[in-house]
């Protein structure tokens, strides 16, 4: 059989989503970035929602999410995105809003932003991608490095005595009543990317219907700041980050 | 015509009643004294019910600025006011909102510092409104009103100006024009704009982007040096066209006078009273206030303290608007300056006294 | 009795080399181009064995960049 027999439009099984543009995306090779920005752009267009969407991108290295997404964006200040989002949102309450964070614009010079927005119940949807370490300034503790994880500025490992504790924001956003929907996803198999998609899909939902605020965590790689090729970096995610940052639903009030 | 509506309230009321008339879509703000009366009054106005503005108590003032931030850059008209250490914590978004080139409005109603200071009022906060207080090289639009008709009326003009330049506009009063009353006449209501509206006067900012155009990116950031450069450059060009156009000020008694008094806010009302008591011991002594300190009426300055024995520049803080009156005079006419500190408002009798022996040895 | 092919197309430019797609295959059907690097200096990765693909799509789905595009087509004998 040809090859042309088979590569024809009626034959297309997958391509990149057409949200997603042809920019080249600075990511390193193998960063989780590069698949949450495709299911982020799959489900915009799936739900017919691309030209209702506005994205808040962080400081971090998702600063430049709003290059290769086709939306509107706005870039917020070091942590305020769901502040940003707030005003949006609440002056334009038919557009789908979400802020797309990384650990330390979310969890640490962020945290009060999250936690009071989440609270108050906006309707947005908070996308949390949590690798455990700063990867856009080189590799430098996060709130949620793990103990006895080697960064930059733990070098001998994280110490409680001396860093204190890693912060699991997402179970203390479970117990906000403003929230709806939270949970924690990964990207690093075919398997955990379909369960991903599907709960970022009833996120983006929730927020249309109003049914309060979501966090939808990604854990995820940063081969850089860890110093592992892909590969090895989504071994040690698994073996590590995920018992720490267990995945599934941590609260579902969606169906009430 | 139609009637007027007159009424007495205070600076903070004011402010508060104008912002719902002049269609103002949302306030995001967070309690201070001597200010937190604007919130309060529009919390119990409930325009959410009216005119569909919206109304949120932020969790600080970082969080306050940066609702503002994001509503502006949807091209809404957003506001937010606060007082000085609350304004010192919103530089950030100040700066990022200068940056980005958006239109918000906040007002600093301030009060003696430096950092948490006292709940007294003092005009020490000119410095951080009219060089930057933020990082970079911009300016904020600032309006210093003198009384409680202006708090009413400046809330519409700083929206204008702000959309009209696409850049932050403060109006910048203290904690004596925030709590006195005075009888004004409220500005007459103007509807918001639909949403309709709001896209096409505001075809740069980010609410949904239709097929038919580019995304639009609301931001500050640009890695590239060349293309910064010409970003500022466009800002600093904006900032003299700003320069340009958008100078306010007044006069008083400034026909025959001999000596000039240079005073914004409170303190230009305070002057007024001085200048009543100069004139009856003989003294023949003009008023120039400045509207906006920034722009600053640098020719305005010149001109009005051209052929004077003294220019006097009464201001509650340590000298800071002096700063600029110096600049401008550049010594062809003796400059001092006379301030209270600590949130101690002056008497009248003070600032003729300060000119007495400053001035007039 | 019926097969199921699939074929896949590789944007190398777009491609940094980061072979999750290679780990993600179930059938051996890419790999990294031997010695060849594209225009941002990263290796990238070919459909070596092209015959044994099935177009699951394992390697779209995990790719981290969108560099590939999958087809399938039900043959039959």
């Amino acid at each position: 059989m040809e090859a042309n027999e088979i590569i024809s439009p009626e034959n297309l099984v997958y391509k990149k989503p057409t949200l997603m543009n042809d920019v080249p995306m600075h990511y390193c090779p193998g960063c989780s970035h590069g698949v949450v920005h495709k299911l982020i752009a799959e489900v915009i267009e799936e739900m017919g929602m691309e030209e209702k969407t506005v994205g808040i991108s962080p400081v971090g290295c998702g600063v430049f999410a709003y290059k290769y997404i086709d939306i509107d964006w706005q870039e917020a200040a070091h942590g305020r995105a769901p502040a940003v989002a707030t005003g949006i949102k609440r002056l334009w309450p038919d557009r789908l809003v979400f802020t797309y964070q990384g650990d330390g614009d979310l969890a640490c010079i962020g945290a009060c932003e999250t936690i009071h927005a989440l609270n108050r119940g906006e309707h947005i949807v908070i996308i949390f991608i949590n690798n455990a370490i700063y990867g856009m300034t080189g590799g430098q503790m996060a709130p949620t490095t793990l103990i006895g994880q080697k960064t930059s500025t733990c070098p001998y490992g994280r110490e409680p005595a001396l860093h204190g504790y890693p912060l699991k924001i997402t179970e203390i956003a479970a117990t906000l009543e403003g929230t709806c929907y939270v949970t924690r996803q990964s990207v690093e198999s075919v398997a955990a990317i379909r369960k991903a998609k599907k709960a970022l899909r009833k996120a983006f939902e929730a927020s249309m219907a109003g049914k309060g605020s979501c966090l939808v965590e990604f854990v995820s790689t940063c081969s850089s700041g860890w110093k592992l090729p892909p590969k090895k970096a989504n071994e040690w995610m698994a073996e590590h980050m995920f018992k720490f940052y267990p995945k599934g639903d941590l609260k579902d009030t969606t169906e009430d | 015509m139609a009637e007027q509506e007159v009424t007495l309230m205070k600076g903070n009321e004011a402010i508060a009643h104008a912002a719902i008339r002049c269609g103002a879509d949302g306030y995001f703000g967070y309690p201070i004294t001597p200010q937190s009366e604007v919130i309060e009054t529009l919390c119990a106005l409930k325009p959410w019910e009216t005119t569909g503005m919206v109304v949120v108590q932020a969790e600080s003032e970082v969080a306050s600025i940066n609702m503002v931030y994001g509503a502006a850059g949807a091209g809404k008209r957003a506001m937010t006011s606060s007082s000085s250490p609350g304004v010192a914590l919103m530089q950030e978004g100040i700066a990022y909102m200068a940056g980005a080139e958006l239109p918000g409005v906040f007002v600093n109603v301030q009060r003696g510092g430096p950092g948490l200071g006292t709940i007294q009022p003092s005009q020490s906060d000119y410095f951080q409104a009219t060089r930057g207080g933020g990082n970079g090289d911009y300016y904020v639009i600032t309006l210093c009103p003198s009384s409680v008709q202006e708090m009413a009326d400046f809330v519409d003009l700083a929206f204008e100006l702000a959309f009209k330049y696409r850049n932050p506009a403060m109006i910048l009063s203290d904690g004596i024009i925030g709590q006195m009353m005075e009888k004004i006449v409220l500005p007459p209501y103007k509807p918001r704009r639909t949403d309709e509206e709001v896209m096409e006067q505001c075809p740069w900012a980010s609410f949904g982007k239709k097929r038919d155009r580019q995304p639009n990116i609301i931001t500050s950031l640009e890695l590239r040096p060349e293309a910064m450069e010409v970003r500022n450059i466009h800002l600093q060009e904006k900032y003299q066209q700003i320069r340009d156009n958008e100078v306010r000020y007044e006069t008083q008694h400034c026909e025959d006078a001999e000596y000039l008094i240079v005073a914004f806010g409170s303190a230009a009302r305070i002057s007024e009273k001085a200048i009543e008591i100069a004139r009856e011991e003989g003294i023949k002594v003009g008023l120039l206030r400045p509207i906006t300190v920034w722009p600053f009426p640098t020719k305005e300055v010149i001109a009005y303290s051209k052929g004077k024995k003294g220019v006097l520049v009464a201001e509650i803080n340590a000298g800071q608007m002096v700063e600029d009156v110096r600049l401008a005079i550049n010594g062809e006419v003796p400059v001092e300056h006379f301030g209270r500190l600590g949130g101690i408002v002056p008497e009248p009798e003070e600032i003729v006294e300060a000119l007495k022996t400053k001035l007039m040895k | 009795m019926s097969k199921i092919k699939g074929q896949i197309l590789v944007n190398t430019n777009r491609c940094k080399g980061c072979a999750l797609c290679v780990d993600a295959c179930p059938k051996d059907v890419i790999a990294l181009a031997d010695k060849k690097v594209n225009v941002s200096g990263y290796p990238y990765i070919e459909a070596v064995n092209p015959g044994n693909c099935i177009g699951c799509a394992s390697c779209a789905i995990v790719c981290p960049d969108g560099c590939i595009t999958v087809y399938r087509k039900k043959m039959e004998d």
